[in-house]
């Protein structure tokens, strides 16, 4: 579902005077493109800086400073830096599996890898309470243990995991699809053995579309609301992340404090474009390099 | 014995792709697996690899049955069709590539990727990433890969098969002189027939997943098992003839019968340089015009066709084309100097009928 | 012939394994326990709940919304990515990058700037409330709010398939006579309609489960499905909340076996 993984390198469309439209007919076109752009992408960025820095830097900063908007950071990058690898691993077992095996029920596969792409978050959140709460199927066993999942880190960090599990391999499976398995059978037979020839040659190869799936996914596992604000509880400063305290403080008609963390979520989203586009053209480049044909000498 | 298959088949669901297939490749050989594509050849060089894995029977490598041998263990040299070389490493990584895994020094590393590199002539490319070589260079590098680590057996998946005319031929020399050179056991995998005649000692024929023809260029051109070799190996003019008073006919053509029923079908089949031509038309015993001329070089094809529309082809030297003084549209007279009788399905003959056959060859023989 | 035959390469069991079973603990276990829940009720009571009138309301407004939204995500997609592919102004590369930016940007963060953005004070609101069209904490927030997460969907459906569109179709267009808007319509548009098809539907699924851009600027008055469900849980009425969520999931398995279904139909249109 995720259409991110489409190569945007520039147009190998030549315009003639046949295929050219007239000059009035672009001008209007592009007019009108930049306009919407301007309101639903420029405006709403912007916006999130100007409101931000309303009050001036001082105030903006010193909002992020509070700690229960410390204590949220803390529980983000904790969240995506548990997330984020082990997506990351599936990613790359379930691409390995999907591009390099031929078996019954692939096609099946892939669509569930795909599925939670299209659950609602507040489902997502409600089947976990439906496993893990206290009225739920294993909750009042871990109850008795000790174990506290819904309102606390692990249901955070399980939902999340739900929410982030296709990005990584999306990322993967088309490009080993188009990289072929050819480079990692020569590698066997100069004795490779299967760690090896996935260290040494597929890695390689795929480093950039890997890290770009990285990105994504962290982006999503920093910025999902929907699923954590249902398992999460709400208790600040303890399992408020950085959108849920977006939404605390909004409530609370702390505009600065809510933009001020919404600005730093812009950044991180801002970041993250910027590597994407710097990183696909790598990937793009390391893909038309293995295809590219020969110069002749 | 380098390499040795003993009734080796391979079946996808219901589909034989190799169907038990035995054959032999001496120490030091340069076979050609030559077959039209979905023969098999290329599944045979990849079990012998160890890519694929036999459904039935046992592959032997220097005496030595290596089915349960995994691939990383047999001591091949394999090159893929695309060469698949490493995209992320220098030409230099490439080559080593199969010595660090084996766990070379890194002096004896580098000596042996420098022998190699000065023998592929790829000297000063040793920094060069793949994608900054020509497709000549790029095979080169892919064969001083599979060469880096001595492998008992050099194995090639159609090396000629994705460059350009000019270069193939320049390949073709190449993997002979390193042949000679190194004198590895050297199986490659092809369906270009002139490919296979002018660079193996031996050729492997496949068709339809059975081996259906082993022998040397040669012997597999001169005196091919059965109708598909004959075919596949060179232009086959064939004729359905059918036996009626005595002599089996098409058309104004006659010849014996061979021992076949009155009222049944023959098939001959003739190469084009059986046919002998002359413009005296009373030379030889059928008449037919010269109906059109291809210049192939040296070799011209000329279609004759007969009184009654039968199409006839021949091949001729240039020189021989000249002395004739040919044109198109001369008459001439023509005979079938040898013919070789074919069975129905394209099996094996019984040897007294699969031999060559004179055919008498003046007019006034008869039969 | 070679390139399907892989199976000589090592890790079958362990990755197939391995994704099973995190597959399975991560999502197919709880999705499990949804329809498991569900079970529990009698068909009765089920409907009486899926399709209580609140319940319909809610659909309304969730599918509305999101039809709406994905019919203007897909005419100014197209037209995006016809600018962006075919046409050179300033700042086009950086207009490219900047369509991925509701793919990168938290949901909550959107609903935060479009609602502050919208407000009566807000940059826009101020022009445009007096005018009398009301955006934010009204029905139009919700489309608005949709329409930003569902842009990038048509767009980079799309680009490529424009990309690859060869020049020579329409200079053939061209030389049989047709005119610019002629060949657009008769000829460049039905080749990229799979791929409007395509992005719509990605963009309709989507803005299905939106949930954290439409709580911020939505109005009191209307909720989306996943509000209702939101405050069956907050009741703990699960039987509410599971009865709603399995007709939206089911909705949604619908619609992502549609999706691959266009999809495919769509690539045999595509050499």
């Amino acid at each position: 579902m995720d259409t991110s993984s489409i190569r945007t390198t520039g147009s190998r469309m030549r315009s003639t005077r046949a295929t050219e439209d007239p000059a009035w007919v672009r001008g209007v076109l592009i007019a009108v493109s930049l306009c919407f752009a301007l309101v639903f992408l420029v405006l709403p960025l912007l916006n999130v800086f100007g409101q931000a820095l309303a009050k001036g830097w001082a105030t903006a900063l010193a909002s992020l400073t509070e700690p229960d908007t410390r204590s949220a950071v803390v529980l983000t990058l904790v969240v995506a830096g548990i997330c984020v690898p082990l997506n990351t691993i599936f990613g790359i077992a379930a691409a390995w599996l999907i591009t390099r095996f031929e078996f019954k029920g692939k096609a099946l596969l892939t669509t569930l890898i795909d599925l939670p792409f299209s659950v609602s978050p507040v489902v997502t959140g409600l089947v976990y309470i439906l496993v893990f709460g206290l009225r739920g199927h294993l909750g009042p066993w871990l109850d008795e243990r000790g174990i506290q999942v819904i309102f606390a880190l692990p249901g955070i960090v399980l939902v999340t995991l739900f929410v982030t599990v296709p990005f990584v391999a999306r990322e993967l499976i088309p490009l080993m699809q188009t990289q072929g398995s050819d480079q990692e059978q020569a590698a066997m037979t100069l004795g490779a053995s299967g760690w090896q020839t996935f260290w040494h040659v597929t890695l390689p190869s795929i480093k950039w579309g890997l890290l770009y799936g990285v990105i994504l996914c962290n982006a999503r596992a920093m910025g999902e609301f929907g699923a954590v604000s249902v398992v999460s509880g709400h208790i600040s400063g303890i399992t408020d992340t950085l959108p849920l305290r977006i939404e605390k403080l909004d409530k609370e008609y702390n505009a600065v404090a809510a933009f001020s963390i919404a600005a730093l979520l812009a950044l991180l989203a801002l970041v993250t474009l910027g590597l994407k586009t710097w990183l696909e053209h790598r990937q793009n480049r390391l893909l038309d390099l293995a295809q590219s044909p020969p110069d002749e000498h | 014995m380098s390499i040795e298959l003993r009734n080796v088949s391979k079946r996808f669901g219901q589909i034989a792709a190799v169907d038990s297939v035995s054959f032999g490749v001496g120490e030091g050989e340069l076979v050609a697996l030559l077959g039209p594509s979905g023969g098999g050849k290329t599944t045979v060089l990849r079990m012998i690899a160890g890519l694929e894995q036999p459904t039935d029977g046992d592959i032997l490598i220097r005496g030595k049955r290596v089915n349960d041998v995994s691939v990383q263990q047999r001591n091949i040299g394999f090159v893929f069709q695309g060469y698949a070389l490493f995209k992320t490493m220098s030409v230099f990584d490439n080559i080593a590539f199969g010595l660090k895994i084996k766990k070379w020094p890194a002096a004896e590393r580098t000596a042996r990727v420098e022998e190699l590199l000065a023998l592929l002539e790829l000297q000063g490319l040793a920094k060069r990433f793949p994608h900054q070589l020509s497709g000549g260079q790029r095979q080169r590098v892919a064969i001083a890969r599979a060469l880096a680590p001595k492998p008992s057996v050099l194995l090639l998946d159609e090396p000629f098969g994705a460059v350009d005319a000019r270069i193939r031929q320049e390949l073709r020399d190449w993997l002979v002189h390193l042949h000679g050179e190194l004198s590895v056991t050297t199986v490659f995998v092809t369906h270009d027939q002139e490919e296979a005649m002018e660079v193996s000692n031996r050729i492997v024929i496949f068709g339809r997943g059975r081996l259906e023809q082993i022998g040397a260029p040669r012997e597999v051109y001169e005196q091919p098992s059965n109708e598909f070799v004959a075919r596949f190996i060179g232009v086959l003019n064939v004729l359905e003839l059918r036996v009626e008073n005595g002599a089996a006919r098409l058309h104004e053509l006659s010849f014996p019968t061979h021992g076949v029923a009155e009222g049944s079908a023959l098939r001959i089949g003739f190469r084009p340089y059986a046919v002998q031509i002359s413009r005296d038309l009373a030379e030889y015993r059928y008449r037919a015009t010269l109906q059109h001329v291809y210049f192939l070089g040296v070799l011209l094809r000329l279609e004759l066709v007969t009184p009654s529309g039968l199409t006839i082809r021949t091949r001729i030297t240039k020189d021989d084309f000249v002395r004739l003084g040919l044109a198109e549209g001369d008459s001439l007279s023509f005979n079938i100097r040898e013919y070789r009788v074919l069975s129905r399905d394209g099996d094996a003959l019984p040897p007294e009928v699969a031999a060559v056959h004179q055919a008498p060859s003046s007019y006034a023989d008869g039969i | 012939m070679a390139s399907k035959r892989t199976h000589i390469l090592p890790g079958f069991g362990l990755t197939l394994g391995y994704t099973l079973v995190y597959l399975g603990f991560i999502v197919l276990i709880p999705l499990g326990a949804l329809f498991l829940r569900a079970a529990r009720m009698s068909p009765a009571e089920f409907w009486k709940i899926a399709i209580s009138p609140r319940a319909l309301a809610s659909y309304e407004v969730t599918f509305g919304s999101a039809f709406i939204a994905a019919l203007i995500n897909a005419a100014m997609g197209t037209l995006l990515a016809w600018v962006i592919v075919r046409y050179r102004f300033p700042g086009r590369r950086l207009l490219d990058a900047l369509i991925d930016f509701p793919f990168a940007l938290p949901t909550a963060v959107a609903g935060l700037t479009l609602a502050n953005l919208f407000a009566a004070k807000g940059w826009l609101g101020r022009w445009l409330v007096p005018l009398g069209i009301e955006v934010a904490y009204a029905p139009a927030g919700i489309v608005v709010a949709l329409i930003f997460i569902g842009l990038p969907f048509v767009v980079r459906s799309l680009q490529p398939v424009l990309e690859d569109i060869e020049g020579e179709v329409e200079e053939a267009a061209a030389t049989l006579g047709a005119g610019r808007f002629r060949t657009f319509f008769t000829v460049i548009l039905p080749a990229l309609a799979p791929s409007i098809l395509t992005g719509f539907s990605l963009a309709f699924a989507r803005a299905i489960g939106e949930y954290g851009s439409v709580i911020f600027i939505a109005p009191k008055e209307s909720e989306i499905a996943s509000q209702l469900i939101w405050y069956r849980l907050e009741e703990y009425d699960y039987a509410g909340a599971v009865a709603i969520a399995v007709v939206m999931l089911v909705i949604s398995f619908v619609l992502l076996i549609s999706i691959n279904g266009i999809e495919r139909w769509a690539s045999r249109f595509q050499r």
